[in-house]
This record gives structure tokens, C-alpha cells and sequence, in this order.
């Protein structure tokens, strides 16, 4: 369950930013958590929720995105799709993959209200 | 706002405080608010880029961290396991063989863990300095916290030596340059082993500003844990495998142990280890002396030995350019 930890690290993004560029309400908060990031998406999302009452997060709409795990394959040389590390490369089979895509964990933007 | 669960009231609330409408009249006062004015479009929703990495904060700290490591000459390591690997058990041993293998050098342990001191207890018991970190609810150890506890150990061991200072005081010239030495961390030799909370999944995500993360698996859990708990493995830069002093007992195919944890990370250096036979220690050894070796190399006289080798390639192939434009240039002028 460090995806509580994580909605933590969120919520004191959002409160820095909300410091510095003066709002008071979070509307939408759009997230990426990669697929091979590490991160349980819904386990984040169940976080978040629990975390917001009383907060700048209270009633945002979070919406979190998959970026799509990416691998360079050693063995044919190319970009290939890697949904889940362990898995062999779809085209040659290899297991020599290294990972280039999929593993962001971040806040994009939000939508925000001064009032 | 509504506090108790967070519906959204917020707006409408927030709205008749900064427009006022007369009661007797119906008319609409903009402005109203704590402001004074009305802005237009600053109590409209607008949108605000972040693109902000959610672990930034904690990777600031493991950064700083990793640069304070560097500078005394630290090699910093990070174990990660599950609980029952075994992780505890071979630090001990680990320790008590450095002692004999390199008696100068130092090794200090940050031990973690939901709650007990036991395990920092154990460390302490065979002589290095250890803090426990007790995570309470937490799954793992974060970089703030490595960084409160490293304080800690590096106060203590300062004040320690401080002692050893004034005590010795009749060997003054002699203590130091010993002392000297030590703040300087000329040797580059000292290690530090954070010991994770026993857990596959959370720890992988957090870099605490370690060397590199070793990963343990004990033979008693099972040969398929690497592609059960990919994100752990993908992470290390070594494998222990432990306890395969009791492999004649088990079922556990260490080869295709070995193969699933290079399915999730091709690069894994895999070691097989013994904490009570002491078999694969030496590999282990050794394998803590390159880290040093790696992370301090200029620290050490092979690396100056290496050093000096490469600058007389340079010079040599320089020299080889010279002669090589020297031939080409006399035919054309010839």
C-alpha cells in the first residue's frame, strides 16, 4: 500500500503549487501512472479519494492516465509494446528488454478555482 | 467547504461571500469579497501545469543523500527482501567477516522496520553502529528517513571518535593523522547497509540516494518470487540467493531462479550465498570491494595505477598520430 504514500507526495504537490500560484479548489487533478511504474492504479485512486475531504483535493474529479509500458528489445532492435516486466518481447520472443516507456509517476496539471 | 465529506459545496459558498446581492433591491454587488475587486475570470476554473514527478520530493532528499554518501566516502546499499529472507542473519555475518577481512573499514546499518528494535539490537551486537528506523504503519524506508537516521549514526560515530580522541591524547601525532584521515574518508572503504522493511512491492519505488539495491531471496520461498514481484528485481543490481546450504532439502531449480530474475532484468548480477555455511561469501566480499572500488575510484591505487596507464596510451598514441603524419606528409613531398 505505498500508493498512500504516493497520494501524500500528490496532495503536497498540490498544496505547494496552490502556495505559490494562489488557488483554492482543485477541480480536475489529471495524474500518469505508467503501467510499469509500480503503482496500483485504483489503489492510488482509492487513496486519493480517502485523503481529500478537508483538503484542496475535496470533490476534484482525479483522473488518472496508463501510459502504455514501452521497451527497447536487444533482440530484434526495435520499440516494442511491454505491458508487464517478465514478459518476452511480442516480436522476437527475447527477454533482453529494456524499459523506456510506462514507468512515469506524475501530476500533469489540474484545474483549479480561486474562490 | 464541506470538511465532513468533501461534496461540492465549496463553489456556492464561496460565490455569495464574494457577490453580494442587496436584500431589498435583488442587485448583484461584485467585489464584495476580501478583494475589494472583481477580477474577471479569476473566480473561473483555469487550468494549472504541473508535470511534476510525485516522488520529486522524496528524490530531492535521495539525491542529497547520495551526494552527502559520496562526499565522506560512503558506499551506501540498499536491501531489499521479503520478510524471512534471511536479510539480518547475513549483514551480521557480512559484518563480522569485513572485520576480519579489512579491519579499518567501517560499516555502519540502518535497520527497518513497521515496529521492535530487535533487528538494529542484532547489528549492534557485533559491534557497528545501527539505528532503527521503525516505519509504524509505513511499507517502507523513504530518503528523509534515511537522512534522519544517517545523522544520527554519523553524530554518533563523530562523538565516539571525538573520545577515542581525547583519550589516546599521549599518541597525539600519531591519532591525527589517524583522525585526519577518518574526517577526510580518504579511504573511500566505509559502507553503509540500509536494511529495508521486508516487503517486495513498495520498497522498489523509493530510492533512498543508495549505491545500489540488493535484492535477497532466500531458496525457502520459492524460484518464481523474481517474475512474481518484477518491479523488486527490475530495481537491483545484484541478487543474493541465500540459505542454499538447505537446497538438498528443497525443490528450488536455482538455474531457472536465475533465469526469471534475467527475464526481469537482463542486467542482474546473481550471486548464490550461505549465511550460516558461509559458502558464495567470498563472491560477496569482493563483490562489496568492487562497489567501493566503483563508487570511489580515485581513492585507490590500482585505479591510480590505471590512471597512469591510460595517460601513457594517450601519450604513445599521440605520439603513433605524429609519426603516422610524418609518413603520410614525407611522400607528398617527395
Amino acid at each position: 500500500m505505498h500508493e498512500a504514500s504516493l497520494a501524500g507526495g500528490v496532495l503536497q504537490l498540490v498544496e505547494d503549487t496552490a502556495a505559490r500560484e494562489n488557488f483554492r479548489r482543485v477541480v480536475t487533478l489529471r495524474l500518469e501512472a505508467g503501467q510499469l511504474a509500480g503503482v496500483d492504479t485504483r489503489a492510488l485512486r482509492f487513496a486519493l479519494e480517502s485523503l481529500a475531504p478537508g483538503t484542496l483535493l475535496a470533490g476534484a474529479v482525479i483522473d488518472i492516465e496508463e501510459p502504455p509500458g514501452q521497451a527497447w528489445c536487444l533482440g530484434c532492435s526495435q520499440s516494442v509494446a511491454l505491458a508487464q516486466r517478465g514478459e518476452p518481447c511480442p516480436a522476437c520472443g527475447s527477454y533482453q528488454l529494456q524499459a523506456t516507456g510506462g514507468t512515469e509517476l506524475r501530476v500533469v496539471d489540474m484545474e483549479v478555482e480561486d474562490i | 467547504m464541506c470538511v465532513v465529506c468533501g461534496c461540492g459545496n465549496t463553489q456556492e459558498a464561496t460565490a455569495e461571500k464574494s457577490v453580494h446581492a442587496d436584500p431589498a433591491s435583488g442587485d448583484l454587488h461584485f467585489g464584495a469579497g476580501a478583494a475589494r475587486v472583481s477580477v474577471p475570470g479569476m473566480s473561473q476554473s483555469r487550468a494549472v501545469r504541473l508535470e511534476a514527478d510525485i516522488l520529486g520530493a522524496n528524490n530531492r532528499v535521495a539525491a542529497e543523500n547520495r551526494a552527502h554518501f559520496e562526499a565522506h566516502g560512503i558506499t551506501a546499499l540498499n536491501f531489499v527482501s521479503s520478510p524471512g529472507s534471511g536479510k539480518t542473519t547475513l549483514l551480521c555475518r557480512t559484518i563480522e567477516a569485513l572485520k576480519a577481512r579489512a579491519p579499518g573499514r567501517r560499516v555502519m546499518v540502518i535497520e527497518g522496520d513497521q515496529q521492535t528494535s530487535f533487528d538494529a539490537d542484532r547489528i549492534r551486537a557485533t559491534g557497528a553502529p545501527a539505528i532503527q528506523v521503525n516505519t509504524g504503519k509505513g511499507c517502507h524506508l523513504d530518503a528523509p528517513m534515511v537522512a534522519a537516521a544517517f545523522a544520527r549514526l554519523h553524530g554518533h560515530h563523530d562523538h565516539g571518535h571525538d573520545h577515542d580522541h581525547d583519550s589516546h591524547d599521549h599518541s597525539h601525532h600519531h591519532h591525527d593523522h589517524h583522525h585526519h584521515d577518518h574526517h577526510d574518508h580518504a579511504h573511500g572503504h566505509d559502507l553503509l547497509f540500509i536494511e529495508n522493511v521486508g516487503n517486495l512491492v513498495c520498497p522498489a519505488v523509493w530510492d533512498l540516494g543508495e549505491a545500489a539495491k540488493v535484492a535477497i531471496l532466500s531458496v525457502t520461498e520459492g524460484e518464481d518470487k523474481p517474475l512474481k514481484y518484477p518491479d523488486m528485481f527490475a530495481a537491483a543490481t545484484l541478487l543474493l540467493i541465500n540459505k542454499i546450504d538447505l537446497l538438498p532439502h528443497l525443490d528450488f531449480d536455482l538455474a531457472r531462479c536465475i533465469e526469471f530474475a534475467r527475464r526481469v532484468n537482463p542486467g542482474i548480477e546473481v550471486m548464490p550465498v550461505s549465511a550460516t555455511s558461509g559458502e558464495g561469501m567470498d563472491a560477496w566480499l569482493h563483490w562489496l570491494d568492487q562497489q567501493s572500488e566503483h563508487n570511489h575510484p580515485h581513492q585507490h591505487a590500482e585505479a591510480s595505477a590505471e590512471a597512469a596507464l591510460r595517460q601513457r596510451v594517450r601519450q604513445l598514441e599521440a605520439e603513433l598520430a605524429e609519426a603516422r603524419a610524418a609518413a603520410q606528409q614525407s611522400p607528398l613531398a617527395g
